[in-house]
């Protein structure tokens, strides 16, 4: 174990800027683009529902 | 003729990669999860300090996997590009356009976490030198791919464009991996080598390595889901979208 403290743990022996700055980017923008393509499925899916649905309805 | 055990052509069509790849991303993610957790762990709790970077090394834990990510993510469209174009098979173009946008990101992170790393270290967010060049001109051919692609109208016209792109632009990945041999060069040689024994502790390695398959298994689920996205926006008009169970009401 490498940290006596939490404190010490997010200090990062006086590099905790650079370390977490790298880390916390990282992990933001893998979580947006997860969320990104998330969206991108879901808004393709419900487009192509609406116009399905209104092409059934034009044929009726 | 024999029959093969799979068809491998089967799952060239779009139709059945569609569901194919919505079993397939859930497993990935996981993996992703599962090894990221394992990667963390031992990069902050288990690695022990360096003796000359101090914590600040830490940064390699992410820095060597995104890097490698972004290159071998590179190989991997330009992999997907020569197939279209010897083949003309449709879905080949697609994983090359999901593929791009994660690219990018990994070639911005390996960028980023360089910036952050050189600053305590060197003493500069950036220099003009041939390993950090590289990877912006990799940057940049990800943008390029992404941009040409998207002004382009027909869809496989587009792919036979980005194809073009990707394959001219993975030269630059040999350069940018040999760079540190080839010139000069602020950025030290690479820690990992096929020939030659690594260069830092077992433990520091197993986390870069842990980090690598979490980024690798990670960049698959994403790809695979970003492909299902741009397969209903190409297939609209076909009947199997209209059959999908998640079509109906």
């Amino acid at each position: 174990m490498n940290w006596g403290s939490a404190s010490e743990f997010f200090a990062m022996g006086g590099y905790g800027f650079y370390v977490w700055g790298s880390f916390g980017v990282t992990a933001a923008a893998l979580l947006i683009e997860t969320l990104l393509v998330k969206k991108r499925l879901g808004d393709t899916r419900r487009l192509l529902r609406r116009e399905l649905a209104a092409d059934r309805e034009s044929q009726d | 003729m024999s029959q093969p055990l799979i068809n491998w052509f089967k799952f060239a069509s779009p139709a059945s990669f569609y569901p194919l790849a919505g079993k397939l991303w859930p497993w990935f993610a996981a993996l992703a999860t599962a090894f990221a957790a394992a990667g963390l762990w031992i990069s902050f709790f288990v690695a022990p300090t360096d003796f000359q970077q101090g914590e600040g090394y830490r940064i390699i834990f992410i820095h060597v996997p995104a890097s490698w990510m972004s290159m071998f993510i590179y190989c991997v469209m330009a992999f997907w590009s020569a197939i279209g174009i010897g083949f003309n098979t449709r879905l080949s173009g697609m994983m090359s356009s999901a593929l791009a946008p994660t690219g990018a990101l990994f070639a911005f992170l390996s960028l980023w976490t360089g910036a952050l790393w050189g600053k305590p270290m060197w003493g500069a967010w950036w220099v003009w030198d041939a390993r950090l060049t590289s990877e912006l001109i990799l940057l940049f051919l990800y943008l390029g791919y992404i941009a040409l692609t998207a002004a382009i109208d027909d869809p496989r016209r587009a792919d036979k464009a980005g194809a073009i792109v990707s394959l001219v632009g993975v030269i630059n990945v040999p350069i940018i991996y040999f760079s540190v041999k080839w010139w000069n060069t602020l950025h030290q040689g690479a820690s990992v080598s096929m020939t030659k024994a690594p260069t830092m502790a077992a433990t520091m390695l197993w986390g870069m390595l842990l980090m690598a398959l979490a980024f690798w298994m990670y960049s698959i689920a994403v790809a695979l889901y970003r492909v299902r996205a741009i397969i209903l926006e190409r297939e609209r008009h076909a009947t199997w979208v209209a059959e999908l169970p998640e079509m109906q009401r």
